[in-house]
C-alpha cells in the first residue's frame, strides 16, 4: 500500500458563531472556503489541475452548505474545474473523516493529491437545520433511547463520577492553555487570516477564547440541560439504558462545553511521487485511522475504543504516543478518557480545544490534525493521535507519525 | 340480531338530510360491523344524491357515539392483518369521502363523542357539540392500547397541531364541550335543544365552507412543519416523555406519535396510510388484547359480580355500619355515602368517631370547591353519615365491617359485641389485609355469616376489595358480600382464607424479595429502577417506605406467633428489622431506605453502609426476572391451594389491588402469556439458586 503522506494543513480563524457579533458572519460558507482553498494553494504554489479531488465535512449540509459545498467552494476558489469535491458527514468527527478518505484515496492508488478538510458556518446555518430524525422520529428515537448530546454529556459525566469542580476546573485550563498558546504563537504556521474580497482583513484569530476565564466566573453559569431534560423526560430515557443510577447530575453548561463558531479546514495528502514532482515536503505519515459506533444513548464514548484500534492497526501502544489531541466536545468526554485510558493529561489537548476556541462541527477533525502536526513539529515529537467522538454514538481515531 | 339499520336518515324539502345513528334495541349507540356497514351504506347514498345539499350527522340515543364496540375489537383481533387493513381502509375511504363532499356536513354532538365517534365527528366540516359539562369529547384508544384507527389522529393533527394533538391522543384524555371549544375542536357549543337548529343555521349560513382546512389551498400545519426548529423540539421532547410514561410497555402512545410524525409530513391519503399501518400494528401487537381482555371484559363482569354465587336472591344493601372511624374506616363511610348508602361509623369515644365523619368532610369539601358536587348534595351526603358511641345502632344495619386495629384480640371482641346486637340476615365483615378470617371467626356464634373485605387505601380512590370467604362462611353470605361490594360502587373479586390471602400475599412477596436484593448486595438504585422499568408502580425499596418497614415487621412477628417453627424466614426480613432498629421506617418517620424531607424521596446516602453494594452488580434483566417471578410463583401457590380459583381474578386483583402492570393484562394472563411450563421451569432455576420460596407448587391447575 501506498503511503499516505501529510503535506500541509491549514485553517481559518474560528469566528463567533453569532450573526450579530461573528466576525465572519458576513460571509457565506462558500466563500469562507474557498478563501482557505485559494490561500492553500497560494502558498504552495499548486497547481490545482494536480489535485484529484477535495473531500469536505459539513454537518448541517443545507442552504448554503447544500449542494455539495466542495464542489461549490473550489469552483468559487477558482481551482481548477478538473477537480471532484464531495461532500460528507459523520457528525463531529467528519473533518477528520474527510482525511482520512482522502488518505485512503492515496493509500489505495486511485489518487495523487487529495483536500480533505471541512467547513461550518454555524452563525447561518445552526445545529439542527437539517433536522435530526434519530431523536425525532418515534420509530427510531423511542426504542433506541435517544437524547440530545447535552444531556449524554451528562449522562456521561454521571456515570464516570465527574463533578462540576472537576469540568470547570478543565475548561479554565484549556482557556490557559489556548490564550498561552497564542500568546507564544504556536498556531501561526496553520493559521491562514480570513480577508474580505477586497483583501481587508476579518479575523487573524481565534475570536471566543477567554483568557479571564476563572471558576468564580464559570461558577455562575446554570447547567444548559437540566431544564429540558427533567421537563421532557430525557433524564428517565437515560436511566432506561442505564439503571444504575438513582438520577443524572446536569453538571454542563456554555462554559464547560464546546463554543459555537465558523471556521473552515484544510488538509492536503497526497503521495510521495505527487508531492515530490509538485515540490511539497511531507510533514507526516498517515499511520492509522479507525472509525467505529459505540453505544448511542450516552453516545460520547468512542473516541477511547477507536483509539485502541487504530493503535492496534498501527502496531503501537497507547505510551508510544507523544501526543493527543481529543475534541472538546464537552468537558465530561475529555475527562472521562482520561480516566478510563490512562493518558497523560498533560499529553492531551496542549494548546486548548474546542472549549475555548470553539468546535465548527464539520470543520474541527481536520483543525485539530493541523494543531497536532505543529506541536510534534514544535516539541519535535514523534506520534500523535487525533480522535473525535460524533453523534448517534461513534468515535474516529487518526495516527500520524512526523517525518 | 336485529335486521334493522342502525342508521336512519330523513332528508327535507331544503335537501338537508338528517342521519340519526340509533342501534336498533340498544340503550346506547354501537359501533360495530353491521352498525358500520349501515352507515357506510346511508353515507355513501347521501354523497351521491344530489337532492341532498347538506347532512346533519347526529345520535338517536344520549349518546353520540362512544367509540368501538369491544366485541367487535376482539374478533378483530383474531383477524388477519390484510383483512384488518381492508375493513379499515373500507371506513378511511368514506370518511375522506366526507372530507371532499363537495356539500356541507355538519356534525350535531348531543352526547358522549370518544374513539371513532369523534373520528366520524372530525371528518365533518363542522362540529356542533350541546352544551352539557358531562359531556366528553376524546381519543381514548391508547387506554385500550390502541391508537384511533379512523383517521383520528391525522385529522386531529392537522386541525389542532401535532403537540396538541400528540398530548389528546397520547394520553387518551377528554375534553368537555368548553375546553374542546377552546383547543379548536369544536366549532360551536350550543343548547342541547338548539344543536339542530344551529347545525341547519350553519348549513344555510352563504359564507360557509364544506371543505376541511386542510384541504384548503395555502393551508399550514398549526404550530409549524415537522420539518422545523419547532418540530425538532416537540417531536424529540414528546417522544422522551411518551418514554418516560410508558418506558416502553406500552406501544401505542408512541405509535400514535409516529403516526403524527410520518404521517403529518405527508398528503393526507398517505398519512392515512400510515396511520393504517400503525393500528394495524397494535391490533396485531400482544398488548391491546391483553388489555381489553382484563381492563375491559374482565374488569366490567367483575363489576357487574357474575363471579357472585347465582343462587342466593340479592341482599339489600342500605345500611352500613363500621366500627373503627380511622383511615380505612372513615374511607369506607365516605364510599357508602357517596354511593347513597346510610352509614353509622362508631369508635371508641366521639372526638376520634366525629374525626371519621370529619375525614368525608373535608372530601366532599374538597369535591364542591371544585365544582364536582352541589353544595345541597354534599349536605345530603354528610347527613347519611350518623356517628355513634352505642352498638345497639347496628341495630338495623344490613352489613356491618370492622376496620379497627390489626389485632387479632381487639377484632375479635368487636366481632363479638356486633354479633349481639344485628339481625340475624345481617352480614359481618371484617376489614383485614392480613390475619386469616378462620381466626377472626374462632369463637362466633354465627361464623356463616361473617366473611372479610379487604378495602385498599385510600378506600376512596382505590376500586378494589377483596372478598375472603372462611371455612364456615356461608354461600348466602358470599353472595351478600358481592352485593355490599356492589352497593359501594367497589369492583369485588372473591377470594378463599389464607394468611395475606391474595393481594397482601402477593404483593409482600414483591416487596421481601426486593429488601433480600438489597441483602444479597443490590445497588438500591439498580433495584428500584429494575421494580419500576418491570412497569410496577415503584420500586420495592420506594414500596416499603410506603407501607412503612415496621408494618412488614409486625405481620411477621404475627405469623411467626401463629405459625411457631414452621415459619420460615424470609431472607428480606433481617433488613427490615435492622430498618426498624435504625429507626428508619419509612414516609411515617420521613425516613426509610429514602429520605422523605424533601419534594421528592432520595435514596437514603447511609444505605450503602447499612447493605454495601456488591462488587460485581447483576444485569437489570436479571432483577426484574426476580422480583416478577417471585410474584409468578406466589400466584402459583395461592392457585394451588384454592385461594384464588379464576384466572380473572387474579389478573382483577393484581392490576387494582398492587398496580401489577396493566400491560401485561394482570398477574395470571402474565403467567399464560410467557408459557406457564417456562414461568414453572424458570422459577425452579431461581429456587435452586436463592431459595425454596421460588419453588413452584407441584399440583398443576386446570384454569
Amino acid at each position: 500500500m501506498t503511503d499516505a503522506l501529510i503535506f500541509d494543513a491549514v485553517r481559518t480563524p474560528r469566528g463567533r458563531g453569532r450573526q450579530s457579533t461573528g466576525a465572519l458572519a458576513a460571509l457565506s460558507p462558500v466563500e469562507l472556503m474557498a478563501g482557505l482553498l485559494r490561500g492553500l494553494a497560494g502558498r504552495h504554489g499548486l497547481d490545482t489541475a494536480c489535485v484529484d479531488d477535495v473531500i469536505l465535512g459539513c454537518v448541517e449540509p443545507v442552504m448554503d452548505q447544500s449542494a455539495d459545498i466542495a464542489r461549490t467552494a473550489l469552483l468559487a476558489a477558482g481551482w481548477d474545474q478538473g477537480v471532484a469535491g464531495l461532500q460528507i458527514n459523520r457528525f463531529c468527527a467528519s473533518g477528520l473523516e474527510a482525511v482520512a478518505l482522502a488518505a485512503a484515496k492515496v493509500a489505495a492508488g486511485q489518487a495523487g493529491l487529495v483536500v480533505g478538510g471541512g467547513v461550518e458556518m454555524m452563525s447561518r446555518i445552526p445545529m439542527g437545520s437539517s433536522g435530526f430524525p434519530p431523536l425525532t422520529d418515534p420509530d427510531i428515537a423511542i426504542p433506541n433511547r435517544m437524547i440530545p448530546q447535552g444531556v449524554s454529556a451528562d449522562l456521561l459525566a454521571s456515570l464516570s463520577g465527574i463533578d462540576r469542580h472537576a469540568a470547570d476546573a478543565y475548561a479554565v485550563e484549556s482557556q490557559r492553555r489556548a490564550a498561552h498558546a497564542w500568546a507564544q504563537g504556536y498556531f501561526a504556521r496553520s493559521i491562514l487570516p480570513v480577508r474580505d474580497r477586497n483583501g481587508l482583513l476579518l479575523l487573524d484569530r481565534d475570536e471566543v477564547i477567554r483568557a479571564d476565564a476563572d471558576m468564580a466566573a464559570l461558577a455562575g453559569l446554570e447547567p444548559s440541560f437540566a431544564g429540558i431534560s427533567t421537563m421532557a423526560g430525557f433524564d428517565a430515557v437515560a436511566l432506561l439504558r442505564y439503571p444504575q443510577l438513582a438520577g443524572l447530575t446536569h453538571i454542563h453548561h456554555a462554559g464547560n462545553s464546546s463554543a459555537i463558531v465558523d471556521g473552515a479546514a484544510a488538509v492536503l495528502v497526497g503521495d510521495a511521487t505527487t508531492g515530490k514532482s509538485l515540490g511539497l515536503t511531507p510533514r507526516a505519515r498517515i499511520r492509522a485511522c479507525v472509525s467505529l459506533g459505540s453505544e448511542p444513548t450516552v453516545m460520547l464514548t468512542g473516541p477511547a475504543p477507536a483509539c485502541a484500534r487504530a493503535l492496534a492497526r498501527a502496531g503501537l501502544s497507547w505510551t508510544d504516543i507523544d501526543l493527543w489531541e481529543l475534541n472538546e466536545a464537552f468537558a465530561a468526554v475529555i475527562l472521562h478518557f482520561l480516566a478510563e485510558t490512562g493518558v497523560d493529561p498533560h499529553r492531551m489537548n496542549v494548546n486548548g480545544g474546542a472549549i475555548a476556541m470553539g468546535h465548527p462541527l464539520g470543520a474541527t477533525g481536520a483543525m485539530i490534525l493541523g494543531t497536532l502536526l505543529d506541536e510534534l513539529e514544535r516539541t519535535d515529537g514523534h506520534l500523535g493521535v487525533a480522535t473525535l467522538c460524533a453523534a448517534s454514538g461513534m468515535g474516529i481515531a487518526m495516527v500520524i507519525e512526523r517525518i | 340480531m336485529s335486521s334493522k339499520s342502525a342508521i336512519r336518515t330523513e332528508t327535507g324539502n331544503d335537501g338537508i338530510a338528517i342521519l340519526w345513528w340509533d342501534s336498533p334495541g340498544e340503550r346506547a349507540n354501537v359501533m360495530n360491523e353491521a352498525a358500520l356497514d349501515d352507515f357506510h351504506t346511508a353515507m355513501t347514498g347521501l354523497l351521491a344524491d344530489d337532492a341532498v345539499t347538506g347532512i346533519i350527522v347526529t345520535a338517536a340515543k344520549a349518546d353520540f357515539l362512544s367509540g368501538a364496540d369491544l366485541k367487535m375489537l376482539t374478533r378483530l383481533f383474531d383477524a388477519d392483518a390484510a383483512s384488518i387493513q381492508a375493513g379499515v381502509r373500507r371506513m378511511t375511504d368514506l370518511l375522506r369521502a366526507m372530507d371532499k363532499a363537495g356539500k356541507g356536513i355538519v356534525a350535531a354532538i348531543n352526547g358522549h363523542a370518544l374513539g371513532g365517534g369523534l373520528e366520524l365527528a372530525l371528518a365533518c366540516h363542522h362540529r356542533i357539540v350541546a352544551d352539557d359539562p358531562r359531556l366528553q369529547l376524546g381519543l381514548p384508544e391508547v387506554k385500550l392500547g390502541l391508537i384511533p384507527g379512523f383517521g383520528g389522529t391525522q385529522r386531529l393533527g392537522r386541525l389542532i397541531g401535532a403537540l396538541a394533538a400528540a398530548r389528546l391522543i397520547g394520553e387518551g384524555r377528554s375534553l368537555s364541550p368548553a375546553d374542546a371549544l377552546a383547543q379548536k375542536l369544536v366549532h360551536q357549543v350550543v343548547p342541547a335543544a338548539d344543536l339542530l337548529t344551529a347545525a341547519r343555521a350553519w348549513l344555510a349560513d352563504p359564507g360557509r365552507t364544506s371543505r376541511q382546512p386542510w384541504d384548503a389551498k395555502g393551508w399550514r400545519l398549526p404550530g409549524g412543519p415537522v420539518q422545523s426548529a419547532g418540530g425538532v423540539q416537540l417531536f424529540s421532547g414528546t417522544a422522551a416523555t411518551v418514554t418516560r410514561t410508558t418506558l416502553g410497555h406500552y406501544p401505542a402512545p408512541a405509535a400514535a406519535l409516529s403516526s403524527l410524525y410520518h404521517g403529518l409530513q405527508l398528503p393526507f391519503e398517505r398519512g392515512q396510510q400510515v396511520e393504517t399501518t400503525a393500528f394495524v400494528a397494535q391490533v396485531k401487537g400482544a398488548v391491546a388484547p391483553a388489555m381489553v381482555k382484563t381492563l375491559f371484559f374482565a374488569m366490567n363482569d367483575a363489576n357487574a359480580g357474575r363471579a357472585r354465587p347465582p343462587g342466593p336472591a340479592p341482599a339489600a344493601i342500605r345500611h352500613v355500619g363500621i366500627v373503627g372511624a380511622g383511615l380505612m374506616g372513615a374511607g369506607i363511610g365516605y364510599a357508602a355515602a357517596r354511593a347513597g348508602l346510610t352509614v353509622t361509623l362508631l369508635d371508641r369515644d366521639a372526638a376520634s368517631t366525629q374525626a371519621g365523619k370529619d375525614y368525608s368532610a373535608r372530601l366532599v369539601e374538597k369535591d364542591v370547591a371544585r365544582g364536582r358536587l352541589s353544595p345541597e348534595k354534599a349536605e345530603v351526603l354528610l347527613a347519611r353519615i350518623r356517628t355513634s358511641l352505642d352498638y345497639q345502632d347496628f341495630a338495623p344495619c344490613d352489613v356491618v365491617v370492622e376496620a379497627v386495629f390489626e389485632d387479632r384480640a381487639l377484632k375479635q371482641s368487636v366481632l363479638a359485641r356486633l354479633e349481639a346486637v344485628v339481625r340475624p340476615d345481617c352480614l359481618i365483615a371484617s376489614n383485614t389485609s392480613t390475619l386469616p378470617i378462620g381466626g377472626l371467626a374462632a369463637g362466633m356464634a354465627r361464623p356463616g355469616r361473617f366473611l372479610g373485605l379487604h378495602f385498599f387505601s385510600p378506600v376512596e380512590k382505590m376500586p378494589l376489595v377483596e372478598i375472603i370467604s372462611g371455612a364456615e362462611t356461608t354461600e348466602a353470605a358470599l353472595a351478600a358480600g358481592f352485593d355490599a361490594v356492589r352497593a359501594l360502587r367497589k369492583t369485588p373479586v372473591a377470594v378463599r382464607d389464607g394468611r395475606g390471602f391474595f393481594t397482601t400475599r402477593v404483593f409482600a412477596s414483591y416487596m421481601m424479595e426486593g429488601l433480600a436484593l438489597l441483602a444479597e448486595g443490590v445497588a438500591p438504585a439498580l433495584l428500584d429502577n429494575a421494580g419500576r422499568q418491570a412497569g410496577m408502580p415503584m420500586g420495592p425499596l420506594r414500596l416499603a417506605d410506603m407501607v412503612n418497614i415496621d408494618l412488614a415487621v409486625k405481620i411477621d412477628d404475627q405469623t411467626r406467633a401463629d405459625l411457631g417453627d414452621a415459619h420460615i424466614d424470609h431472607p428480606g426480613m433481617a433488613v427490615a428489622r435492622r430498618m426498624v432498629a435504625l429507626g428508619r421506617l419509612g414516609e411515617k418517620t420521613r425516613a426509610g431506605f429514602y429520605d422523605h424531607a424533601g419534594r421528592d424521596a432520595v435514596l437514603w446516602a447511609g444505605l450503602g453502609g447499612e447493605f454495601p453494594p456488591a462488587a460485581r452488580q447483576p444485569g437489570i434483566a436479571a432483577v426484574i426476572e426476580r422480583l416478577m417471578h417471585i410474584q409468578a410463583v406466589e400466584y402459583l401457590r395461592c392457585r394451588a391451594e384454592g385461594i384464588v380459583t379464576r384466572g380473572e381474578d387474579a389478573d382483577i386483583a393484581s392490576i387494582l389491588g398492587w398496580g401489577y402492570p396493566p400491560f401485561t393484562g394482570g398477574l395470571a394472563s402474565h403467567v399464560t402469556g410467557q408459557g406457564e411450563a417456562l414461568v414453572r421451569s424458570r422459577c425452579d432455576a431461581l429456587a435452586d439458586l436463592h431459595g425454596e420460596r421460588y419453588r413452584p407448587p407441584a399440583q398443576r391447575s386446570t384454569i
